[in-house]
């Protein structure tokens, strides 16, 4: 699978909260047209590590780069303009702004930049793409959990990534709706687009993922293909507990 | 253009002009007081285009005021008076980057009082210039300027603030600053440099002050850094700009008129009592106008819009 050029390299990434390593020297690669999912139990770093990919929070040791060249140690506006856009654990919107101007935001300062009715025009291809642009017009307020995510997503889309954060962006949904969300990132994944997800829905990791890292308590524990690394003896006991191994 | 802009446009040009003819009443009381009015509504305004959006209350009106008048006083033997408008403008630009950098990156607690605390500063550093570079505290502003020209040059000037201001609010600059407002989090992982955003606008914001404190100069004559660097002016700024609301353009325009009135009768009438008026006027305001008079407006109109339906 992994044939294609490296978009992200991380190598030796560590964050350290006063005397709590969060992310203790993690080293993955993620290539390009795939889908890399970021799993493991609570609280084993997976949203640290893309809080320290996206720019939210500042490495303690390591180093991020993007097609070649270093973004750790850039702000996290910088870091989006050179292709890196995310989503949020805790969805984020702007609820001041009407559903295609959240997108718009996305398509106005990111990656790729527009103006105007380009830009209008772009955040509805956008909304088109999640299935919410009869929403187009509609204060955020009004929108159901599923659709601000998928709004969240769209404002992502909109700036054309060259990578693309998912955190938990299925947590929440209900069994329909999981159906839902899960097609919408295989659509992704089919327009080539390079992912990394972090996700504990392990179906979705099985039909999404082209390669998975597993964290435990801030460490690389495994990686691999995702039936090789659920099937790993060390990934089922952090998943389990020791007592339960 | 919209047609519903070009009806904008046209009222605001009627209003304009209206405003515009106050001095040929000849009415010296009604002047004065125009000029107040125009005064307040530049500097709230102008206010209002860094706060509302970004949230961050600043009370540096003053400080800024201050340095443009200072400027004219210093300079007014020496320098055509033109000069020292721009001069003002620049200093004011400029003053409003260095404490944007200085803070603008902190949480909106510590700009608060970082720009209470600047205004004093200055103060005390413009009496410590003239106290040991000679001169006395106290500076003479004589020029041929009367309150007539002062109000024509304030009505120019706030039409400037509103030109910009419309501008802004179609510009990316706008747009970057309404998504600061909702989310700077947010704001950031869209690729918004916001620090240079909040610091852009707030220079335009510091210009516009300096430059009323400017063309204020010659309309006091005799000028102390005490009264030119007042702090009640700065809260008497957000004061206005809430009560009026800042989520419109004109917005603070709507709480100037009625408020200038108001001190203008309390000062007549009570002048000790001028603080204590501005404190329960601020409550007042926080408590049942948390969007100002037009945000409570346009409530009211929506409400009625869906009743009528
Ligand atoms: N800003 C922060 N300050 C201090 N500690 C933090 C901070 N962010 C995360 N942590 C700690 O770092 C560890 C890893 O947290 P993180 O949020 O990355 O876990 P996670 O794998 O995303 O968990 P979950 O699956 O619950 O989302 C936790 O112990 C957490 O308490
Ligand atoms: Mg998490």
């Amino acid at each position: 699978m992994a044939s294609g050029k490296t978009v992200l390299s991380v190598r030796g990434v560590t964050k350290q909260f006063g005397g709590l390593t969060a992310v203790d020297h993690v080293d993955f690669d993620v290539h390009e047209h795939e889908v890399v999912g970021i799993i493991g139990p609570n609280g084993s770093g997976k949203t640290t590590m893309m809080n320290l990919i996206s720019g939210a929070l500042k490495l303690t040791a390591g180093q991020i780069t993007l097609q070649g060249s270093r973004i750790s140690g850039l702000s996290a506006q910088d870091i989006n303009r050179r292709g890196v856009s995310r989503t949020f654990q805790l969805v984020k919107m702007l609820p001041t702004l009407t559903v295609i101007e959240n997108v718009m935001a996305g398509a106005v300062f990111g990656h790729k930049r527009r103006w105007g009715y380009e830009a209008e025009d772009f955040a509805h291809q956008m909304l088109n793409k999640v299935g919410i642009d009869s929403l187009a017009n509609a204060p955020v307020s009004s929108l159901t959990y599923i659709d601000q995510k998928r709004l969240e997503l769209a404002r992502c889309l909109a700036s054309e990534p060259e990578i693309l954060l998912l955190d938990e962006w299925l947590a929440g949904l209900n069994p329909t709706e999981l159906t839902t969300g899960i097609e919408l990132i295989k659509t992704l994944r089919s327009e080539g687009r390079t992912v990394i997800l972090v996700e504990h829905v392990m179906d979705a990791i099985r039909s999404l993922c082209d390669n998975c890292v597993v964290m435990n308590t801030g460490q690389k524990i495994a990686q691999g293909s995702p039936a090789k690394v659920l099937s790993d003896p060390e990934v089922i006991r952090a998943y389990l507990g020791d007592d339960d191994a | 253009m919209t047609s519903r802009e070009t009806r904008t446009l046209v009222i605001a040009v009627i209003l304009f002009g209206l405003a515009a003819l106050l001095p040929f009443s000849g009415n010296g009381y009604y002047i004065s007081i125009g000029v107040t009015i125009a005064m307040y509504v530049v500097l709230s305004t102008s206010w209002a285009l860094f706060s509302g959006p970004t949230h961050y209350i600043s009370l540096a009106t003053a400080a800024f005021y201050g340095l443009g008048t200072m400027i004219v006083a210093t300079g007014i033997e020496m320098v055509p008076y033109v000069v020292l408008l721009l001069i003002s403008a620049v200093a004011g630009a400029v003053m409003a980057a260095l404490v944007g950098l200085a803070t603008l990156r902190l949480s909106g607690v510590y700009f608060v009082i970082f720009t209470l605390g600047l205004a004093e500063m200055i103060r005390q550093l413009v009496s410590w210039l003239q106290n040991n570079l000679g001169g006395s505290r106290g500076l003479y502003v004589l020029t041929d300027l009367t309150e007539e020209h002062i109000y024509w040059e304030l009505l120019a000037l706030a039409g400037f603030v509103f030109l910009i201001g419309w501008w802004i609010g179609r510009s990316r600059l706008g747009f970057a600053m309404r998504i600061i407002g909702n989310d700077e989090t947010v704001a950031a992982h869209c690729g918004i440099n916001t620090a240079r955003s909040k610091i852009l606008l707030f220079m335009v914001s510091g210009m516009v002050a300096a430059l009323v404190g400017a063309l204020l100069a010659p309309r006091w004559t005799y000028i102390e850094p005490n009264i030119a660097f007042s702090p009640l002016l700065s809260f008497e700024v957000v004061i206005m700009a809430l009560l009026g609301g800042t989520k419109r353009l004109w917005g603070p325009l709507v709480g100037v008129i009625p408020f200038t009135i108001l001190l203008e009768v309390i000062e007549a009438n009570y002048p000790s009592q001028t603080i204590l008026v501005l404190g329960i006027a601020f409550l007042l305001i926080v408590y049942l106008v948390p969007h100002g008079v037009v945000g409570r407006l346009e409530q009211s109109f929506a409400k009625f819009r869906k009743g009528g339906n």
